[in-house]
């Protein structure tokens, strides 16, 4: 007994030292417990959070692209896809078969369906087909109850209604690339395009605008239970252009067929209302995915479709240049209006010989006439006097050699070349030939046809500075953002009496019977046209040739022949409307360039344009009110409408 | 009658009666802890409810059935005469190491891990016999010793064979958890008993030296949950999956929780096995930090009521068998919080009296039995050398 109770004695003592024990233990769960559910309790929450709840993003509508009367000129069309939900159905081979009584399946089509049937889990739809036709979309819905797990659902897809008209200033949008990934979460989307080229580019992220997003809960294989709230995200802005979308159609038509480029501009404040480029491409063929067929030929074609000529082809100014030099002149004085030349068809410097476009020579030339009939021997003697310095500080005023910031991407600036730039680019020093060849709008010097067109207006607006411009706003809902904010009308500093001087001759181009382009005229009197023709030689015309006799450019390979060029503006007494035409290898600028430009001058002109879209900037600082009374920022051109 | 002369005169009751009726026994009956059972118990009908987003099935009617099924056995098992047990206690061990050779061999010809062993009648899990045998056993191995027996070291190696051979059986099945509740257990047993604290202390650096000896025994995916419980996040979706859910759901419940059936981790499929061994993470997300303790408090409650029987048992025999079992349960608990709260590493222990399944809750059924026998007959004395064979 005794023994037994101190048996006991030692249980309860042990049994007390194992609750003891039990006890910690407990404390140490409840301790542990403590730290998971208070201490990091907000951490697992987020967790928690992280696990189920999913965002979503939703993509936003693309900003729609108008011409200046608000016609679109890139859309969004709806696009039909056709889903497929494994497990909705009894068996999917069944219902492809059922399918393809609607629309035929190919074999790899199908194995390629049921392969994403297999990789993904059964609740996630399996694209069958895109870009289904209406006729196709009706015939599935009405087959639906033979179609369990058939699903249809409306995409948005770019659409660009006048197709290669725009092409070169819309650009086209496109998959993301992988560099091209921000910290936009759109990007990251599959399926979601970004501008690529032209203005879908350069306003991108206006056009994008901003995703929404919706939060669903998720389980843990990712099915979707239910929606927990939603953010609708805003819809992209819609970028309005100066564009004509009439005038684009007339240019773009008129030049179809050949490789050349017009340049419409409003020489009062720089709206550019036609800028086409031929040949051209698709621009909806980039937004499904070309074919490597497809790009090749765009790639490999000799006229180079997939550049914009009118910004980044280069090319000699040839005559065109001689109203720059003309007016350097008059202005340091080295020639007066009446300073007289004699032009026997050639000039001689040193051992080298220039000659005049017309053999036998114009006899005696003023800067008028000269200008009119194109002599080249006046302008390469007017060259020779005020060197090339002069020459070349007045090209840049008229906006030639350097880009103009026109709002489309890879604007190229053209050379205007100088001692300077020749020594530092080619290594050797400036020679007076090349002075001389300059006079003419030859040599080094390269221009684009947005620059010969900007030229020419600042000489038909009375020397004021005008910068082109594609897009004055972009109107997104609710504001009205000015993208591009006029100057203060800037002179260049020319006498009105150089530019009256200047302007005449280019009229007597047109107008009179000697001019170069006169088979070109506008007949209307009220709406004749001014310009200048210009003619660039692609390759040398060597000693042997030229005795030989001059080679009709019909003779010659295509890539051998002339350039065509022909700037100009009406109409000639007010002008409004600059142009600039090029058509490479087109032969004579008075036959090639002249007449598209005389054709879209007449176009321009019958269209009626008004300014909606630069009343609009001047507004957007002011109130609306002020905006209607003051005068100044109604349009000016309404008189002449 | 008497077989063993001594034993019968030793037998005493305290009312003098020669044995008490089945109705004293009832009355005898603590049905205080059994309402905290049924408290219990209740909370994993709840909580499997909710674990079905709502549904009694297919868990909580179940366990419901399972339940009623254990509570009979249980007040069966109360009203035997704990010198019953004494009696039968090796047989009962005899017959749970027949059924784990068994078991063993079967596992030989099938793959994996085999447990199970069916008797045409029922299909038993002999680890879970063991349990309660090895309890049994050892409680009647040292209710014979006195206090000098049991300073002598030769004197432990048969127990220590009655634990090791169990043990060693489960562990090559394998059953990591099992074979620790049941060393474990049985060091409650010898504790208590009276073994020197010195030698648990010996064993237990023995036992660490063997450590990496036992390492090459455990099997790839025990070694693997090892080494994944050591750094979890080495494996999110893989091993360590389990613990970083559980641990999630855990944290995110908070203090309050985030109310029942609201579980998003649970009822989202983050979390696994949620009906079973991490039923205890659903109640802590659902319920909170509040909830999680106030399970803890009825285990407690229960532990306090095991620990309370077993002091106030009158004979060495009940009040081991009272230890070995709160022992038992309390490694249910332990291990299984300890595990779904990422304190150890996942080991198959169900939470008691809550996790789905049928198994553990006989055995645990089975326990509470003998707890609440042993307070029945608290007061039955047993003399050293009896071996039972006196009474019925």
């Amino acid at each position: 007994m005794h023994r037994d109770s101190d048996r006991h004695k030692l249980f309860n003592r042990r049994t007390a030292m194992l609750a003891g024990g039990q006890l910690m233990l407990l404390g140490a769960l409840t301790g542990r417990l403590y730290y998971l559910q208070v201490v990091e309790s907000d951490k697992y929450a987020t967790l928690a959070d992280e696990n189920r709840i999913n965002f979503r993003l939703l993509p936003p509508p693309r900003g729609r692209i108008t011409d200046r009367n608000g016609l679109p000129i890139a859309d969004n069309q709806q696009n039909y896809r056709l889903l497929l939900i494994s497990e909705n159905t009894l068996s999917v081979e069944g219902t492809l078969r059922a399918l393809e009584r609607i629309i035929p399946l190919g074999e790899s089509e199908k194995r390629r369906i049921i392969r994403d049937v297999k990789r993904n889990k059964s609740f996630v739809p399996v694209t069958v087909r895109e870009n289904l036709e209406w006729p196709e979309v009706s015939q599935i819905e009405v087959n639906t109850p033979d179609l369990p797990g058939v699903l249809i659902d409306v995409g948005e897809s770019r659409d660009y209604p006048y197709g290669e008209e725009f092409a070169h200033v819309l650009g086209y949008v496109a998959a993301v690339s992988h560099d091209e990934t921000t910290d936009d979460p759109l990007l990251d989307l599959p399926g979601f395009r970004i501008g690529k080229a032209g203005i879908e580019k350069v306003h991108d992220l206006a056009l994008r605008g901003s995703g929404g997003n919706s939060q669903v809960e998720v389980n843990a294989f990712g099915r979707v239970i239910r929606e927990l709230s939603r953010q609708e995200g805003l819809p992209g802005a819609e970028v309005q252009l100066t564009l004509d979308a009439g005038l684009q159609h007339f240019a773009a038509t008129r030049i179809a067929g050949e490789s050349a480029t017009v340049v419409v501009m409003d020489v009062r404040n720089g709206e550019v209302l036609a800028l086409t480029s031929s040949p051209s491409f698709d621009p909806n063929l980039f937004n499904q995915g070309l074919s490597t067929a497809e790009w090749n030929d765009l790639v490999n074609n000799p006229r180079s479709p997939l550049i914009n000529k009118s910004i980044q082809g280069q090319y000699a100014p040839g005559s065109t240049f001689k109203m720059v030099v003309a007016l350097a002149a008059l202005e340091r004085g080295v020639i007066t209006p009446d300073t007289q030349f004699f032009c026997n068809g050639k000039m001689t410097l040193g051992d080298a010989e220039f000659h005049c476009w017309k053999k036998s020579g114009h006899g005696i030339m003023d800067c008028l006439n000269a200008i009119t009939q194109s002599c080249d021997v006046y302008f390469y003697q007017v060259a020779l006097r005020i060197g090339i310095e002069r020459i070349a500080a007045m090209a840049k005023r008229m906006g030639l050699g350097e880009p103009l910031g026109i709002d489309l991407p890879g604007e190229r600036g053209g050379l205007i070349p100088t001692p300077e730039w020749k020594k530092s680019a080619i290594g050797s020093s400036w020679q007076k030939g090349e002075t001389v060849i300059l006079g003419i709008g030859q040599g080094y010097i390269l221009t684009t046809p947005l620059q010969l067109a900007t030229m020419t207006a600042r000489l038909a607006n009375g020397g004021v500075v005008v910068k082109p411009h594609l897009t004055p706003q972009v109107v997104e809902p609710g504001s009205v953002e000015a993208q591009f904010t006029p100057q203060p009308a800037e002179s260049i500093g020319l006498s009105p009496a150089h530019l009256t001087l200047v302007r005449k001759a280019m009229s007597q181009v047109v107008n009179d019977p000697y001019g170069t382009a006169f088979r070109a005229r506008i007949i209307k009197e009220d709406e004749a046209m001014g310009g200048k023709t210009g003619t660039v030689q692609v390759r040398r015309i060597s000693k042997a040739e030229r005795e030989q006799g001059v080679r009709k450019n019909e003779d010659m390979e295509w890539e051998e022949r002339d350039h065509a060029l022909f700037v100009g503006y009406a109409p000639v007494d007010n002008p409004r409307f600059s142009v600039a035409v090029v058509v490479e290898h087109g032969g004579s600028g008075s036959s090639a360039a002249a007449p598209i430009a005389r054709d879209v001058l007449q176009e321009v002109q019958r269209l009626d344009i008004t300014m909606p879209t630069s009343s609009a900037i001047g507004a957007s600082d002011a109130s609306s009110e002020n905006a209607l009374d003051d005068n100044g920022g109604r349009p000016p051109g309404r008189n002449h409408g | 009658m008497a077989a063993d002369p001594r034993g019968v005169t030793m037998v005493r009751y305290r009312f003098g009666e020669p044995s008490l009726t089945v109705w004293q026994k009832i009355w005898h009956i603590n049905w205080l802890f059994v309402l905290v059972l049924c408290a219990t118990a209740g909370v994993g009908f709840g909580m499997l409810y909710s674990a079905a987003s709502g549904s009694l099935d297919p868990w909580a009617s179940r366990q419901m059935v399972r339940f009623a099924m254990g509570f009979a056995i249980m007040l069966v098992i109360a009203l035997i005469d704990v010198r019953i047990w004494l009696r039968y206690a090796y047989l009962i061990y005899g017959f749970g190491m027949v059924l784990l050779i068994a078991v063993e061999l079967s596992g030989t010809i099938g793959m994996g891990a085999q447990r199970w062993i069916d008797l045409g009648v029922v299909t038993v899990q002999p680890s879970e016999v063991m349990k309660i045998a090895l309890v049994l056993a050892l409680a009647r191995y040292f209710h014979g010793a006195s206090l000098d027996d049991v300073k002598s070291p030769v004197y432990l190696i048969i127990p220590l064979f009655l634990v090791a051979m169990p043990a060693a059986l489960v562990l090559r099945q394998p059953d990591l958890g099992t074979a620790l509740m049941l060393v474990l257990g049985s060091g409650a047993i010898f504790f208590a008993a009276g073994v020197r604290i010195w030698k648990f202390a010996v064993l237990i650096v023995l036992g660490l030296g063997s450590l990496p000896v036992g390492w090459q025994f455990l099997r790839e995916y025990q070694k693997q949950r090892v080494l994944t419980f050591l750094n979890p996040e080495n494996d999110p979706l893989g091993s360590g999956y389990h613990i970083i859910q559980s641990k999630i759901a855990l944290g995110s419940g908070g203090v309050f929780g985030k109310g029942f059936m609201q579980g998003t981790q649970s009822h989202l499929s983050f979390l696994p096995e949620m009906q079973t061994d991490f039923i205890f993470t659903m109640l802590a997300e659902e319920m909170g930090m509040v909830g999680a303790l106030g399970l803890m408090g009825l285990y407690t409650l229960i532990l306090i009521y095991g620990i309370y029987f077993s002091v106030g048992c009158r004979n060495q025999f009940g009040r081991l068998i009272a230890i070995g079992v709160t022992m038992t349960f309390f490694l249910y608990v332990f291990i299984n919080i300890a595990m779904v709260t990422g304190l150890i590493p996942v080991v198959g222990v169900p939470l008691p009296l809550i996790s789905y399944g049928g198994t553990a809750m006989l055995t645990l059924m089975i326990g509470f039995g003998l707890l609440i026998g042993v307070h029945v007959h608290r007061d039955v004395m047993i003399g050293r050398r009896a071996s039972g064979s006196d009474i019925v």
